[in-house]
């Protein structure tokens, strides 16, 4: 006999038994998928569940709307709603409010378009510039050269009870159709 | 010389050992089986990747506790394992070095299996975990530069996670996924570090063991000659029969190669270690500090350059598509190309797709460092013009010089080969340019550059005009036909006053 062949069946054992070991072998399948399923679905469930369940966007106060010089660019620090007690400074956030009059704003995601790298305001030539693979954009967001396929990412935006407040918690991305 | 008696005690443990474990089997058919009296110095590769993935393990499980793998915490307990802990700045250096031997290595391993032809048959299972390991050390490699959850690791991630955003219609769930949540995070680390420690390094090891079972099973391959070719009909009898004849034990005879290489390595990682210690962190995961120029570590940095160089039009298909379609041409290779030919004489092809990938990886690599199409951020406040381009100008033109550098022209531009290299260099831009085509370039922009006809009064304009129509390279003022007489009837003309406000930080 070759390491590879099974050793013979016996053939000899009463039907009574047959059926035993068949419905032990069944019993033996079923119980092991309904006790893998019944374990696998909490630990896939907490492993995937940032995808599947609701998202945490909240409406976040940036100030006052009266605080900001009609036709300036200014980079603003917030931070994350919904964050966890280990983010550190990761929870830290930033935007760049443009006041293009008096309770008229525009407020950017400091993300480039193309990948995502931290875009720099150039108040002189009033110029989005990103450091990576050279994303230009003008001071209205729209694109202006590089490899962006698209403008700066919006916040949107509202003054309630006198603040200007965005609506934050999520990492811009082409997806997100702002 | 050990006495009689304790020799009869040791005979009898080592009988007892093997009995209950057939321990001695298992170093017969793995230690002891015999290889190919070819197979020499092009085969210490894959050895050393799997010294080099030891290290990596036993230097990560003592990096392990020291870090603190937190995003609160990350970053402090790095700079603690750095300054604080004893060896602590060794340990990291050795561990970050030692992957990028690792991965030098594995790429050395590859190369080497692809030009010999040892893919094919009946080696494709081999071939097989082998480019499962590619990857696995490749994600081994990314993760671990999320692990010093510094600036690079923070932005890297964003890049990261703009690419898997782009997957069409599961972009955003994969995202989140990846992140751990909507936003880079404690989430998204504890989950790069579940990856790095566990899951990644757990799946490398059982396939490690599958590759070498497979290489124990199927034998080494030999070294190609030109001529013998592989038929899946009459090779496996032939090799095992030229083995049989010709062959040396793999301990010790092949062994002695890939101890003096993993040995040298290893002198080599400690002294590479010690020069250059270890690598970051860098700057603070702040993501409020915007003048941050994320870059990613040397081996990735081919990847950054092709996504700076990728056409707009196709970079989402090509990023979604390129790398599934090239795993999969590696993985099918030893199914496309099962017999023939083994000796890179006899396949040219083979050779020059090689050399291809090489060159590319290379160039794109080099590309990477100098990273011209980005613009150097802070050229327009540190990298004043060379007085040689000023001197001898008008007021206007120096105002004009002024406003070169005031509206970031720099941060793109070169003069003199100082400043930045994502548009041509003005040393001598007027020997190229007419007037009429240098103020239309300036406020219609086009060829990758801004339009700053909204930007820059038509007073600005023309200042920087009269600058730019003096850079003539030295001695080629008048190269354009027309370019002065336009000028000059401009600078006769009444100046032009703009009304509107310039920039508003001046």
């Amino acid at each position: 006999m070759s390491e590879c062949e099974l050793p013979p069946q016996t053939n000899d054992a009463p039907a009574s038994s047959e059926n035993r070991r068949g419905f032990l072998f069944a019993a033996g399948t079923t119980l092991m998928a309904i006790g893998g399923v019944l374990v696998a679905a909490p630990i896939i469930g907490a492993a995937v569940a940032p995808g599947v369940l609701p998202e945490k966007d909240q409406w976040i106060s940036l100030g006052a709307a009266t605080n900001w010089v009609a036709a300036t660019t200014v980079l603003i620090k917030f931070r994350n709603p919904g964050g966890a007690p280990d983010d550190g400074i990761t929870r830290e956030n930033a935007c760049y409010v443009r006041c293009i009059e008096a309770g008229k704003f525009q407020v950017f995601a400091v993300n480039c378009a193309h990948l995502g790298c931290p875009v720099e305001w150039f108040s002189q030539s009033r110029l989005f510039m990103c450091p990576c693979h050279g994303g230009v954009y003008y001071e209205d967001g729209s694109r202006a050269s590089g490899p962006p396929p698209r403008g700066l990412f919006e916040f949107e935006w509202r003054i309630r009870e006198g603040q200007l407040e965005i609506h934050s918690g999520r990492l811009p991305g082409l997806q997100e159709g702002t | 010389m050990l006495p009689t008696g304790l020799k009869r005690v040791a005979l009898h443990g080592v009988q007892w050992l093997d009995d209950r474990t057939g321990v001695m089997w298992v170093l017969r058919h793995s230690m002891f089986h015999r290889v190919p009296i070819s197979a020499k110095w092009w085969y210490v590769f894959g050895s050393a990747t799997m010294m080099f993935f030891t290290v990596q393990v036993v230097s990560g499980i003592v990096l392990a506790m020291f870090y603190a793998p937190s995003a609160a915490q990350a970053y402090d307990s790095l700079v603690y394992i750095n300054e604080q802990v004893p060896c602590g700045w060794m340990l990291r250096a050795i561990h970050g070095w030692s992957s990028n031997a690792m991965c030098y290595m594995m790429l050395l391993h590859l190369a080497q299996v692809f030009l010999h032809g040892t893919y094919k048959y009946p080696r494709e299972l081999t071939w097989l975990f082998g480019v499962g390991l590619c990857i696995l050390t490749l994600g081994l490699a990314f993760t671990g530069q999320i692990m010093r959850w510094d600036a690079d690791a923070y932005w890297g991630l964003g890049i990261g996670a703009a690419i898997v955003d782009r997957m069409p219609m599961v972009g955003n769930q994969m995202r989140a996924i990846m992140l751990g949540g909507t936003e880079i995070s404690g989430a998204t680390l504890s989950r790069f570090f579940a990856l790095h420690v566990f899951i990644l390094p757990g799946t490398t090891v059982a396939l490690i063991g599958l590759h070498l079972y497979s290489v124990l099973r199927k034998g080494i391959s030999e070294m190609p000659k030109a001529g013998e070719v592989v038929d899946p009909a009459t090779y496996t009898k032939g090799y095992e029969a030229r083995v049989h004849k010709t062959g040396v034990p793999f301990y010790p005879d092949a062994a002695r190669r890939d101890m003096v290489f993993c040995g040298a390595a290893l002198i080599a990682l400690v002294g590479v270690a010690a020069w250059f210690g270890p690598m970051g962190p860098g700057g603070l995961p702040d993501p409020t500090i915007i003048e941050a120029s994320p870059r990613p570590d040397g081996l990735f940095l081919w990847i950054f350059a092709a996504l700076a160089l990728l056409p707009p039009g196709s970079e989402t298909f090509l990023l979604l598509v390129g790398p599934p379609v090239g795993i999969a041409l590696l993985a099918a290779l030893p199914f496309i190309s099962p017999r023939g030919e083994r000796a890179p004489s006899r396949r040219p092809l083979s050779v020059l797709i090689f050399c291809t990938i090489v060159t590319g990886i290379g160039v794109l690599t080099w590309l990477g460092v100098a990273s011209p199409w980005s613009p150097v951020m802070n050229a327009w406040t540190s990298t004043p013009i060379a007085p040689a381009f000023v001197v001898g100008r008008t007021p206007l033109e120096l105002q004009g010089a002024l406003e070169f550098q005031f509206a970031q022209c720099r941060n793109c531009h070169a003069i003199g080969g100082t400043g930045g290299m994502r548009g041509p260099d003005l040393t001598d831009v007027a020997t190229r340019l007419s007037w009429d085509q240098l103020v239309r370039q300036i406020q219609q922009g086009g060829g990758n550059m801004p339009a700053y006809g909204k930007t820059l009064s038509s007073v600005e304009t023309h200042a920087l005009a009269a600058f730019l129509s003096t850079l003539d390279g030295g001695s080629l003022r008048a190269a354009i036909p027309g370019a002065m007489e336009s000028q000059q009837q401009i600078d006769a003309a009444p100046t032009p006053v703009d009304s509107s406000t310039t920039s508003d930080a001046r």
